[in-house]
């Protein structure tokens, strides 16, 4: 098992690692600023003396080394700073929206993933087929579509035309959970539609590349017959590349929601960061892209970290 | 084996073909096939012969993209290109097994070799998943694999390739079938690996009283293993007859053409060695990373001399050639050139130096660019080392174009992809004489071309040789290449050199211990060969536990 | 159609792409026929067009008809005009990014490729840090430090998205630099930009192009999207991504409008998507069978 513990460890190390270097950027980026926030919060015609009384009252005067160890470590503690724009404790602001961009992107992973997966292996087996071909066009064509494009055909075919769905997914924290889920129907088939299409060619691409193996085909040539070469031969070796499909996907919503989000005005942490960014808020901008950065690097360790428990070469050592 | 017997097996003008460039293109173009009971077929052809597809077609099956499109295949009664899919999938693995040429690739990685092999038992109703598994330590015992109780609880990436191989063919017989498809099952070993495998199978289909269909480019290989022979060429027949009778008597010219080349022999002995060595290998240890893979090796080379660099793979030939042209630096000792020592790594080479040894590889596919014309792949090294440009480099390339025996008309404005594999290589070998070097390091450079072409090959590099006074250095793992080139040979095993000297100093008792092995391993076209290799083994075996 | 009769007239050359055309499949050829057309509405904007790009020509959310066939916009601007020259812009400024993503992404990769060792260390790692954080987030940050001006749009996309250009180029530039022939030309003592630029990239064409078709749609996308979230181009530039944004309130009416700039990103991106497809189909390789 040395092997596995091994490259555990190294692709742990190597996750933080990265996650140490996306927040250097993030707090390198935006230290690059002429300015700062307190000259940011006070406006132009501050005078210099408030200016730097503010300044020396978020520590602003310190040299950027101290001010960005001062910053992790108050990331680490749960403590993300203030807000520019309302002065308020940054932490209080997003957690709640985080836990709703949480919520959308699992109600559509819950929906999505079981489609693309038995869409994708269907097309795979079948290939070339007329089903691989339609499906091939329709995946490319979503693949292809802006997502505000999708959301907004959603709702005006589901919300204006036909008014079943809400147009506004206006969510708050005491809504019943089945209220919630029926609220958010429309940005989560938005979601849906479009990393259905990803995940279903990836998942195509990975099983054909797997029923091309000279062992499926001795399978075959034993006698095996279709339905046990699948289940037998050719799912235990393809755990890894669909898990590895499923969770470069759920990165891939964690990121799709922020558009989403904007059209069905969502109280989500993509929400939030666009209005920052256009208040020019940056601590709430930084702190916004770090959760971000952070969800993305995790999602992607966990997937090479479960590549890595699938693969029976390594489950097995010599 | 009697001929009045209802065959097991008989294809009829069998026709089948494959799709790629989106056309359809005929493979097999109607070959008639008829197996008996315990029979053995050796099928034989060069690559494209369509010896595999049809091996693979007496089970009713067509690789993805191919499909049988003429002709019919009659196993023991059963019309196979009439039955259903559920019908045929009921023979396979049951009454007609396969084996693959890659074992490695061939076994799931996902379970271990004993249940691969009850997996068919159960599946097609013949035991239990408890007798298969008994069944399976039985005949790993009978065909001599280490452990047989446990060796099937490994998985497939923890067994060496050679017990790969023959873990499959027992799988194969895992329901006792009636036929035996054996598709170039011992082309991915080495010659001390194969002749055990070889055995094995030999065995196996005699103990069984098995059919079988014996799939090989090789033909000392198929000597050992089959009662008849058919020789196939693009997909059709070009004889068929016992195999001793074939082997001593071919009728069809192309046989004969194939059956002489392993007699060519060079054409002149090597002049008189000058005093200083062209290339001196001095003490060199060489590693990657951690991993020595080189020991102080020390040999040389001469002037308008052979020397061939022997062993199996793993034994650092191919590093050795590395550390000559400095692609890979040796940790200790160095490499002189005509008395100079030259800097170990390729890039602290001045243009001179590099000019100096020129490579030929195995692959010309990979060899050359395929997105350059011939022309200027020939026409870089007379640009790049000695500044030849328009009409004084259009002439020398004609010049090198006719040394290949290659019209330059016709071949210098194609592309590498308009070539065949022999051409290809002899464009590789014009680039190196572009260059005017004394010194042709020679890596396996036939071991990829059919055996006419490869023979052509040599017998150009052996005219050139003797016109430009060249120094090769032919690494090998074929030992009738060996015979056919070398003035020295120096044998390899484990990154040591275990033997070196004239060839027929090494060729002649008595022998090296290794060197004996390997050279009684490699398979003779006597039929009796692997007969008489296992006497000689058994009481050469006998006298050293005597000795003991 | 147009892009056929513009195709048909291209040449001497012409003769055997129009033959491959003409074998294509059907989505192929609509592909091909979007792309030129989509090409010929934004080099003649000018002559194709009404009123002027920026031109208050009308009160606010007036009905298709009459003199607006597409009506006008939230602020009295003809939709059409709007519509054709956002071709111009958003095409054109997508076009130019992912130029600059190849030139750096295809660049490094196959030098990383090429030189090995050390180098290929820095450059992966540092790619692989650059991808861990999600391409549209990164630049949302990056928009908000620089401001949001063309140049910066340009730049900022470009290089986010070289990392994935270098990944390609660099994956496929290894598989060539293990051949023979670049041993072969190191071993004769050719220089790095030999071998990167005779050797390697002819070589590596076929998939790059190929790629460089799917980054187009991802940069177009991309910069589509951030301006839809108010954060690319800027007014009074015609942008298909901020006409949807800013017609968006016509949608709760029921009235498709600010959907024909949508449909309009979405029609030439599958069209490219079809078209690159067929590519990868026809130069092998990348084809899933035999």
């Amino acid at each position: 098992m040395n092997d596995i513990a091994r490259m555990l460890a190294q692709r742990l190390s190597l996750g933080l690692l990265t996650l140490f270097a996306v927040s250097l950027i993030i707090f390198l980026g935006v230290s690059l600023l002429p300015g700062d926030a307190a000259q940011a919060m006070l406006g132009q015609s501050a005078t210099p003396e408030t200016v730097a009384a503010l300044r020396k009252r978020m520590g602003l005067d310190e040299p950027a080394y101290i001010r960005y160890f001062t910053w992790l470590g108050g990331i680490l503690r749960g403590d993300f700073g203030i807000s520019i724009a309302n002065e308020r404790e940054i932490s209080e602001l997003i957690a709640g929206r985080f836990a709703n961009t949480i919520f959308l992107a699992l109600m559509a992973a819950v929906i999505s993933v079981p489609i693309a997966l038995t869409l994708g292996i269907l097309a795979a087996l079948y290939r070339n087929g007329f089903f691989d071909r339609t499906v091939n066009v329709v995946t490319l064509s979503s693949i292809s579509t802006p997502e505000f494009f999708v959301a907004y055909i959603l709702l005006l075919v589901f919300a204006v035309n036909l008014p079943w769905f809400p147009s506004l997914s206006s969510v708050n924290p005491d809504m019943p959970f089945f209220q919630r889920v029926y609220v958010c129907m429309l940005p989560a088939a938005t979601l849906t539609l479009v990393v259905v299409a990803h995940m279903m060619r990836m998942t195509r691409a990975a099983i054909i590349n797997l029923l091309a193996s000279p062992y499926i085909e001795m399978a075959a040539l034993k006698g095996i017959p279709r339905g046990k070469i699948i289940t037998r031969h050719a799912l235990p070796n393809a755990w890894a590349p669909i898990i590895n499909v499923i969770v470069i996907n759920l990165a891939y919503l964690i990121v799709g929601v922020v558009v989403v989000e904007v059209v069905f005005v969502y109280p989500g942490l993509g929400q939030q960061l666009v209005d920052s960014v256009q208040r020019r808020d940056l601590p709430v901008v930084q702190a916004c892209c770090l959760i971000f950065a952070a969800t993305y690097v995790l999602l992607n360790l966990t997937a090479d970290i479960l590549a890595i428990l699938t693969n029976p070469r390594l489950l097995h050592p010599k | 084996m009697s001929t009045d017997k209802k065959p097991l097996l008989e294809m009829r003008g069998l026709r089948i073909e494959g799709f790629s460039d989106e056309e359809w293109h005929q493979i097999v173009k109607g070959v008639d096939v008829k197996l008996h009971r315990g029979e053995v077929l050796g099928l034989i052809g060069e690559s494209g012969a369509g010896k595999s597809t049809i091996g693979i077609a007496a089970m009713g099956y067509a690789k993805p993209g191919c499909r049988i499109n003429g002709g019919s295949v009659h196993f023991d009664g059963i019309d196979l290109t009439a039955a259903s899919e559920e019908e045929k999938r009921k023979l396979r693995g049951s009454r007609i097994a396969y084996v693959a040429q890659s074992a490695a690739a061939s076994f799931n990685p996902a379970h271990k070799l004993i249940e691969q092999f009850a997996e068919t038992v159960v599946e097609h109703g013949v035991g239990t998943r408890d007798e298969a598994h008994a069944d399976a330590k039985d005949l790993y015992a009978k065909i001599k694999m280490p452990d047989p109780e446990q060796i099937g609880f490994r998985y497939p990436h923890q067994v060496s390739g050679g017990q790969l191989q023959r873990a499959m063919t027992a799988m194969a017989l895992s329901c006792r079938p009636d036929l035996l498809i054996f598709d170039e099952p011992t082309t991915a070993l080495d010659v001390t690996t194969q002749i055990e495998v070889l055995v094995t199978m030999r065995d196996i289909v005699e103990q069984f009283n098995c059919a079988a269909i014996y799939i090989t480019h090789d033909l000392a290989v198929v000597a050992q293993m089959a009662d008849k022979i058919m020789v196939l060429r693009y997909g059709e027949t070009v004889e068929e007859a016992d195999t001793r009778k074939m082997l001593s008597a071919p009728e069809e010219e192309y046989t004969k053409s194939l059956w002489a080349v392993r007699s060519f022999r060079k054409q002149q002995a090597a002049p008189p060695p000058e005093p200083t060595p062209l290339v001196r290998v001095d003490n060199v240890t060489a590693a990657y990373g951690p991993v020595t893979v080189l020991h102080e090796v020390s040999f040389e080379v001469h002037r308008g001399h052979t020397v061939a660099v022997v062993g199996e793979s793993g034994s650092g030939k191919s590093t050795t050639a590395r550390v000559i042209t400095g692609l890979l630096p040796p940790r200790k000792g160095d490499v002189y050139y005509d008395g100079t020592r030259y800097p170990r790594d390729y890039r602290k080479r001045n243009k001179e130096q590099l000019r100096q040894a020129q490579m030929i590889y195995q692959m010309a596919d990979t060899a050359v660019n395929p997105r350059h014309k011939i022309r200027e792949i020939i026409g870089r090294p007379l640009q790049f080392y000695l500044g030849m440009e328009g009409a004084e480099k259009e002439r020398r390339l004609r010049e090198l174009m006719e040394m290949i025996e290659m019209e330059p008309d016709k071949f210098l404005d194609r592309l590498p992809a308009e070539l065949s594999g022999g051409q290809k290589q002899r464009i590789c070998i014009a680039r190196a004489l572009a260059a005017e070097p004394a010194f042709i390091i020679c890596d396996e450079v036939t071991s990829a071309l059919d055996q006419l072409v490869a023979e052509g090959i040599l017998k150009l590099l052996d005219r050139l040789q003797r016109e430009l006074n060249l120094a090769y250095m032919f690494i090998t793992h074929d030992l009738a290449t060996v015979q056919a080139i070398a003035d020295e040979v120096i044998v390899m095993l484990e990154g040591r050199i275990v033997e070196q000297g004239p060839k027929d100093q090494i060729f002649a008792p008595p022998y090296h211990k290794y060197t004996d092995l390997l050279l009684s391993s490699v398979p003779e076209m006597d039929p009796d060969w692997m007969d008489n290799v296992l006497q000689e083994r058994k009481k050469k075996g006998g006298m050293e536990a005597a000795g003991n | 159609m147009i892009g056929v009769g513009k195709i048909s007239g291209a040449g001497a050359l012409s003769g055997a792409a129009w033959r491959e055309f003409r074998k294509a499949p059907f989505t192929a050829q609509f592909g091909l026929a979007v792309i030129v057309f989509y090409i010929l509405v934004a080099v003649f904007a000018p002559f194709l067009t009404p009123y002027a790009e920026s031109e208050i020509v009308g009160s606010e959310f007036e009905v298709w008809g009459g003199d607006f066939p597409l009506g006008t916009d939230n602020l009295g601007r003809d939709m059409l005009t709007r519509l054709i020259y956002g071709a111009r812009n958003t095409v054109g400024i997508a076009f130019v990014t992912t130029l600059l993503a190849f030139l750096l992404g295809g660049g490094g990769g196959i030098m990383a490729a090429v030189l090995g060792g050390w180098p290929d260390q820095v450059l992966s790692r540092v790619v692989d840090v650059l991808m861990s954080i999600p391409q549209l987030i990164f630049a949302m940050l990056l928009l908000t430090i620089f401001g949001t001006s063309i140049p910066v749009l340009i730049l900022v996309i470009g290089v986010l998205d070289s990392t994935r250009v270098f990944r390609i180029a660099r994956a496929v530039s290894v598989n060539v630099v293990v051949m023979d022939f670049i041993e072969s030309a190191r071993l004769r003592g050719e220089g790095v930009p030999w071998i990167t630029l005779r050797e390697v990239l002819p070589n590596i064409m076929p998939p790059l192009v190929a790629e460089f078709g799917l980054r187009f749609c991802f940069v177009f996308l991309t910069i589509s999207s951030l301006s839809f979230l108010g954060l690319g181009l800027q007014p009074p530039t015609a942008d298909w991504g901020s006409m949807v944004r800013d017609n968006a309130t016509l949608i709760t009416f029921g009235d498709i409008t600010p959907l024909l700039p949508a449909a309009a990103i979405a029609i030439l991106t599958i069209a490219v998507n079809f078209v690159v497809d067929w590519f990868l189909h026809k130069t092998s390789g990348l084809k899933d069978e035999h």
